[in-house]
């Protein structure tokens, strides 16, 4: 690499971070700290049945005698769990919004700077939104539309108000709350999230969609979404995420829960772009999510895509648990760690019904000083005749000072399966950039339209919307990074 | 048009490569340069689209007055010139018309012409693809990816056709093509002449100046240029190799 694209590389990589102003709002916060009571605060100031609160105190207690996962590749200071807030919620007059006009319009201000449509009229055609903001939902948009099929789509409070059933039978049975550390920790505090149902035949008609934005500082979010598409249901469902500029590092621990029924199909897109930290590593949001569907019946079918972008360190594993026979899981990643970030990302399928499908793509971008790994278990059940999977693994390195790393494992305990792991790394070749800016590509641009390329298998499976703020996104935390 | 001075170049920190080579290439003008493996035909080539890896020591090179040497790769791109790869690269998940289309609108972008929407450009692509008898599927496979050696040569020319650029160098582009291919590439250089174009032809074979016939023939041996003439100069290498060349260039 020549010195004038080491240049170029640098200057690009460092580029700034575009959503990471704080918006002045008054704000209701609990004062740092993690207790019982803290617990029975939240869960107070919710309105929760005592069957909530009985679950959260359990999750409490169980995560007491957790430590914290250190397995993962990458490395961080300690977390100090007293130090955190674990509540904060713009101060509204009454208990929450009951339409938009009572969202406070500085509120209403940060998602139209996000580019978030809240105004149902102005709203992208085609996309219910939910915008949670630090710790609660703001507003639903497109409810009523949905509410005549039979579609729930509503902020987990409110959920839990309206719905309780849905939300007892449901809530925990993909990510038990003792799961691991972060879902217990999440399962004992968490604030709002997402809730989705999808009626018995239902094909939801539009892209249901959640924006998470972290605006306090010094608070922790802890977001929870279910998702469930009753039999022969299908929904598609898109997450996206920004935060402001801090130079403390600010906790994300959000649980996912996705439950397919027989025939149903849920489609689950993430577009992560929380603040990663300037380019000395200060700051920077701990992205520590678990999320997991269950497909329970026979031919359910999850699919997860995710463009991960953010974060100082991510820490994921979407997974599918193919207990229907003839389910189908699918994981499509694209995950960039550029500047001092560190990406440790993956999936586990595991595969319990027989003939049960898997295929995962992997497509890790590592620039800057930026660790990436792949971490993956396909997991074959003794009970999983014909199960099949495909793995594809990319690595795309740029600069000399980041790394990939790949740990795929494989448990087979039936003979008939069928498990294929293919894996390559790649720098973006001296070659492929002059002939690019050869024919009149400048650098920054030729490197862009290399790396999409390179993720071309993943973006093709983003709505169409999302897949263009997708390469955008990428280009912003990459153009002109060279290998 | 194209004015090469007292040229040096190396790899960088390496060898010298290029020796001394002054050419001077009128507006109109199409130049076939021809000469033993390794004497630094794709050098030269490289040196004037501005391929980083070599390093010019000393001399000069200018188009149409303008220091050609001060400018990157993608400015010399939008001044038109045009370099067909002896090795075309393959751009993976990329499909050969969002290429184009990219490349076109960058150029035309930073001469301040109006950029073409996928509609516009498409009907031009199009048309270009149908002059070079290529079947409209290789738009949409990713640039060059699996294409065969002669397919890929043929792309080559299709992208000079969209670009249309006023200096094309094109380096080996005969190489590895059957009779008709031959004949189409060939056909499509002699649609771009123009008194405003100027064409150098890097080539092995007589045959393909049959089909695009040159002002000049310049031969490089050594990094040098031994010698220089008309089209008889191609017919006398085909006859009797480049042994007599090298007695002649005092062993190069
Ligand atoms: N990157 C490089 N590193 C080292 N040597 C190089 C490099 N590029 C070119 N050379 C050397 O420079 C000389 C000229 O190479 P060049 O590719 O220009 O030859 P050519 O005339 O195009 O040959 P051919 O007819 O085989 O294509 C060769 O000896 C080659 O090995
Ligand atoms: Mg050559």
């Amino acid at each position: 690499m020549s010195a004038e694209d080491n240049k170029a590389l640098s200057e690009l990589t460092e580029k700034e971070y575009g959503y990471g102003f704080v918006t002045d709002i008054e704000q209701e916060s609990l004062p740092p700290g993690l207790s019982e009571d803290v617990v029975r605060w939240i869960s107070r100031k919710k309105g929760e049945p005592e069957w909530l609160l009985e679950w959260r105190l359990q999750s409490y207690r169980h995560w007491l005698t957790l430590t914290e996962p250190h397995w993962a590749r990458a490395n961080y200071p300690a977390i100090d769990y007293q130090a955190i807030s674990y509540f904060a919620a713009p101060k509204a007059k009454t208990d929450g919004p009951k339409s938009l006009d009572e969202v406070d319009p500085e509120l209403l201000k940060t998602y139209e700077k996000l580019g978030i449509p809240l105004q149902e009229r102005a709203a992208l055609a085609g996309i219910a939104v939910d915008a949670v903001f630090d710790s609660v939902s703001v507003a639903t948009t497109y409810k009523g539309k949905l509410a005549e099929l039979g579609i729930i789509f509503c902020s987990f409070s409110e959920a839990v108000r309206e719905h309780p059933e849905l939300v007892r039978r449901y809530l925990g049975t993909v990510v038990p709350r003792t799961d691991n550390f972060y879902a217990a920790l999440n399962s004992a505090v968490f604030s709002d999230g997402s809730f989705v149902y999808v009626p018995k035949g239902v094909r939801c008609p539009m892209e249901l969609s959640t924006y998470f934005r972290i605006n306090a500082s010094g608070t922790g979010q802890f977001e929870r979404t279910l998702i469930v598409a009753d039999e022969g249901a299908q929904v598609s469902y898109l997450e996206g995420c920004t935060a402001p500029k801090r130079d403390e590092n600010q906790l994300h621990a959000a649980v996912v829960e996705l439950v397919a029924m027989a025939e149903a199909k849920i489609k689950y897109s993430t577009v992560q772009n929380w603040y990663p930290g300037d380019k000395d590593g200060r700051g920077g949001i701990f992205n520590f999510v678990t999320k997991r569907g269950l497909c329970a019946g026979r031919r359910a079918h999850i699919s997860w895509t995710q463009v991960e972008t953010g974060s100082a360190i991510t820490w994921k594993y979407p997974s599918v648990v193919l207990k229907g026979d003839e389910s189908v899981g699918e994981f499509y990643s694209v995950a960039v760690a550029a500047n001092c970030q560190q990406a440790d990302t993956g999936t586990k399928m595991v595969h319990i019904g027989r003939n049960t499908r898997s295929t995962i793509v992997s497509k890790g971008i590592s620039a800057g000083r930026g660790q990436n790994t792949y971490r993956g278990l396909v997991k074959v059940g003794r009970k999983a005749d014909n199960a099949r999977n495909h793995s594809q693994c990319d690595s795309l390195l740029m600069g000399s000072k980041c790394g990939a790393h790949t740990f795929p494992v494989i448990e087979v305990s039936n003979t008939s399966a069928v498990v294929e792991h293919e894996a390559t790394t790649s720098r973006i070749s001296e070659d492929q950039l002059f002939y690019c800016r050869q024919r009149g590509i400048p650098q920054e641009e030729a490197v862009a339209l290399i790396v999409n390329g390179f993720c071309k298998s993943v973006f093709k499976e983003l709505p169409m919307e999302f897949a263009v703020e997708a390469q955008k996104l990428l280009q912003v935390s990459l153009e002109g990074s060279v290998g | 048009m194209l004015e090469i001075n007292g040229l040096h170049a190396r790899v960088a920190q390496g060898a010298e490569i290029l020796k001394g080579i002054s050419l001077s290439v009128g507006k109109g003008e199409v130049h076939a340069i021809m000469g033993p493996n390794g004497s630094g035909k794709s050098t030269l080539a490289g040196v004037l689209a501005g391929r980083e890896r070599f390093e010019v020591t000393a001399g000069s090179v200018t188009l149409d007055g303008a220091d050609l040497l001060a400018l990157t790769p993608e400015e010399r791109a939008v001044r038109g010139v045009f370099l067909g790869f002896q090795y075309p690269v393959e751009i993976p998940g990329i499909t050969n018309a969002y290429f184009l289309r990219t490349a076109l609108n960058s150029v035309r972008r930073a001469r301040g012409q109006s950029e073409l929407d996928a509609m516009e450009f498409l009907v031009l692509l199009k048309q270009k693809a149908k002059l070079m008898e290529m079947d409209p599927s290789f738009l949409n496979r990713s640039v060059n990816e699996g294409f065969s050696g002669g397919e890929k040569k043929r792309n080559e020319i299709l992208q000079m056709a969209v670009l249309e650029p006023r200096l094309a160098i094109l380096d080996e582009t005969d190489s590895g093509l059957d009779i008709d291919a031959l004949k189409v590439v060939a056909a499509g250089v002699n649609a771009l002449r123009s008194p405003e174009r100027s064409v150098i032809l890097v080539t092995h074979y007589q045959r393909l100046l049959d089909h695009i016939v040159p002002d000049r023939i310049h031969v490089l041996a050594g990094g040098r240029m031994v010698k220089s003439g008309g089209r008889e100069l191609a017919l006398e290498l085909e006859a009797q190799g480049y042994g007599w060349i090298d007695a002649h260039a005092g062993g190069a």
